[in-house]
C-alpha cells in the first residue's frame, strides 16, 4: 500500500471498532424488538378505542435485514474498508486503474508501433492510421486550430497548402513535438505616420495592379529597410523562421486595412505549446500524417 | 431497551440519534483528515505567486467551478483524456479546493501549458472566436480590470494562515509582482499553473522564484 495511506494505529484501530461495533450493535437492536411477544399492544390509545399493535418483525424483513448484514461482512472481509486492512482480493481503484491503463496499452502499442514505424505519407492515406490521427486531432489540436482544421484568426488553417514553418512531414513532426513561437516585432517607434499608410496599402495591395505606382514605389522603399530582412524582398515569407508569405490571400492576423496596420505597429506574437510531454511519439507521429494527409492528400 | 423510556425523554432520543447519524461521518471523514496523502503537499507542489493567486480568485468570483471541475478521476478514460489521476495532496494549499462537482466544460487540472496565452486571451474574450461550438460566457470586462496589489497581499496573508508556506518576502513582494497587470493576466497566468506537480529534481522551486519563471503556455 501506498506509505502516504497508511493510517496510525490509533485510527485504524478507531476506524475497525466503530465499524464493528455498529454493525453488531444492528443485529442487537434487531433480536432485541424481534422478541417482543406477539398480541400484545403498546399502551397507546386515540380516539377512545384506537390501539397500536406491538407484533414482531415480518420474517422476510427480519431475514432481509439479517442478510444485509452478511452482505457487509463479505465485503470488508474482501474489500479495503476495515482501516488498513486491504481486503482479501487486494482490490484499490488506483490499482484497477492502472490495470486498465496497461490492457488499453497493450492492445494498442502493437498497431500503433506497426503505423509509426511506416513513413507519414503512407499512413496519410491509410484510412485505420487517419481514423486514430482525428481522433488525437480532435482531443488535443481542434481547441485552436478547429474541428474542420480550418483555423481561426491568429490560429493557422491546417487544411490548406499554405504553411508557415512548411509542410514537409518533418516540419510538421516537429512542429507538433516542440511547439512554435511566432514573433513580428513592432514598428510603432520606427516608422513616420505618412509611411504607415503607403507600407500597409502596398503589402495588401502586393499583387493588386490597381494600386497606385507612387504608393507602390513609396511603400516598396519603406519596405525594404523594415520589412525584406524577414519576409524577403519578393515578399514570399521563410519558412524557416515561420514568417509568412505577404504576396498571397491568407493572412493569419486579418488582411483588412485595420489589422494589417495592426500588425505593421504593435507586432504579434504567435505560440504553438510543444506536445512532446503531453502525447507519445507514436501518437505525435500519427497526428503529423492526419495533418500532413488534410491539405496534401484528401 | 423499552421504546417507552427512548418516546419519553426527548433529550435521550435526539443524544441517540445524533450518535446513530454520526458513525458513518466519524468512520469515513474524521480519519481522512489524519491520513498523510490529504494532509501532506504532493511531492513537487509549489505555491502559487502572487499573479495566480489573483487569478485564482477570478476564477472563484466568476463561478468557473459550477462548469469545470479540477480532479481527473482514477479511471482510465479520465487519465487518457486528462492526464494524470488528481491526488489529495495537490490540494492541501487550495483553499477552498476548486474540485468543483459538474462539468459542463472539460475538467481543467491539467490545463497549463496546453494552450498559448493569447489563446487563452482569445477565448476568454469570446470563446466562439476560437471554438465556434462552444457554449461559455464571454468574459470581456477582465482586461479593464486591474489587480489590486494590497488586496492581493492580504488574500496570500489569509493563505499563510492556512497553512501555505509564504515567506514574508513572497507577501511584501506581491504588489510589485502583479504590478500594472489586468485580471485577464491574472487568471491566464492561474490557467496555466494548473498541471500535475512534478517531483523535484533539483532545489525545490520557491513563490519567488516562481514569480520570476512564471509558467506560461510558451515555455512549459
Amino acid at each position: 500500500m501506498n506509505p502516504l495511506l497508511q493510517l496510525s494505529g490509533f485510527w485504524h484501530g478507531f476506524i475497525v471498532l466503530l465499524t464493528l461495533v455498529s454493525i453488531a450493535g444492528c443485529l442487537w437492536l434487531l433480536f432485541a424488538n424481534a422478541k417482543t411477544p406477539g398480541g400484545a399492544d403498546t399502551g397507546h390509545v386515540w380516539d377512545d378505542d384506537l390501539r397500536e399493535y406491538n407484533n414482531p418483525l415480518p420474517r422476510w424483513w427480519l431475514v432481509l435485514f439479517v442478510l444485509t448484514v452478511v452482505f457487509a461482512l463479505g465485503y470488508l472481509a474482501f474489500y479495503p474498508g476495515l482501516g488498513n486492512f486491504a481486503g482479501r482480493l487486494q482490490w484499490s481503484s488506483g490499482g484497477q486503474m492502472q490495470q486498465q491503463l496497461a490492457q488499453v496499452e497493450q492492445a494498442r502499442s502493437q498497431r500503433y508501433a506497426a503505423l509509426a514505424s511506416r513513413p507519414i505519407p503512407a499512413n496519410a492515406t491509410d484510412p485505420e492510421a487517419r481514423a486514430l490521427g482525428r481522433g488525437l486531432f480532435m482531443a488535443n489540436c481542434a481547441g485552436c486550430h478547429g474541428a474542420d482544421a480550418q483555423g481561426a484568426l491568429g490560429f493557422p488553417n491546417l487544411a490548406d497548402k499554405d504553411w508557415l514553418y512548411g509542410g514537409d512531414p518533418d516540419a510538421i513532426l516537429a512542429s507538433i513535438r516542440d511547439g512554435r513561437a511566432g514573433q513580428m516585432p513592432n514598428f510603432n517607434a520606427l516608422l513616420k505616420p505618412e509611411a504607415v499608410d503607403d507600407l500597409v496599402r502596398t503589402v495588401r495591395g502586393w499583387s493588386d495592379p490597381a494600386l497606385p505606382a507612387e504608393v507602390r514605389e513609396r511603400g516598396m522603399k519603406q519596405y525594404a529597410f523594415t520589412c525584406a530582412a524577414c519576409h524577403g524582398p519578393e515578399g514570399r515569407g521563410n519558412p524557416a523562421i515561420g514568417v509568412p508569405n505577404l504576396t498571397d490571400a491568407t493572412w493569419l492576423h486579418g488582411g483588412s486595412y485595420e489589422s494589417v496596420r495592426q500588425s505593421i505597429l504593435f507586432g504579434r506574437r504567435s505560440n504553438m505549446p510543444a506536445h512532446r510531454d503531453l502525447l507519445s511519439d507514436e501518437e505525435i507521429h500519427l497526428l503529423a500524417a492526419y495533418v500532413y494527409g488534410l491539405a496534401e492528400a484528401p | 431497551m423499552k421504546h417507552e423510556i427512548l418516546e419519553k425523554n426527548v433529550v435521550l432520543l435526539a443524544v441517540l440519534i445524533l450518535a446513530a447519524i454520526s458513525i458513518g461521518g466519524l468512520v469515513e471523514i474524521i480519519p481522512l483528515m489524519n491520513q498523510k496523502a490529504a494532509t501532506q503537499p504532493s511531492a513537487g507542489l509549489v505555491p502559487r505567486t502572487p499573479l495566480e493567486v489573483a487569478g485564482r480568485d477570478v476564477y472563484i468570483r466568476e463561478g468557473c467551478y459550477n462548469c469545470h471541475s479540477q480532479m481527473v478521476r482514477s479511471l482510465h478514460e479520465e487519465v487518457m483524456r486528462y492526464g494524470p489521476a488528481g491526488q489529495a495532496g495537490e490540494s492541501v494549499w487550495d483553499h477552498p479546493f476548486q474540485w468543483g462537482s459538474k462539468r459542463t466544460g472539460p475538467d481543467l487540472s491539467r490545463i497549463g501549458g496546453r494552450y498559448s496565452d493569447d489563446w487563452h486571451r482569445i477565448h476568454l474574450n469570446n470563446p466562439r472566436d476560437v471554438v465556434p461550438e462552444s457554449n461559455m460566457p464571454a468574459y470581456r470586462w477582465l482586461t479593464e480590470q486591474p489587480v489590486d496589489g494590497a488586496e492581493v497581499a492580504s488574500m496570500m496573508r489569509a493563505l499563510r494562515l492556512a497553512g501555505v508556506p509564504y515567506g514574508d518576502a513572497d507577501i511584501a513582494g506581491a504588489a510589485e509582482a502583479v504590478a500594472g497587470k489586468n485580471q485577464m493576466n491574472a487568471l491566464i497566468a492561474y490557467l496555466q499553473s494548473l498541471r500535475a506537480p512534478r517531483p523535484p529534481a533539483g532545489p525545490q522551486r520557491t513563490a519567488a522564484a516562481a514569480a520570476a519563471s512564471p509558467a506560461t503556455g510558451e515555455q512549459p
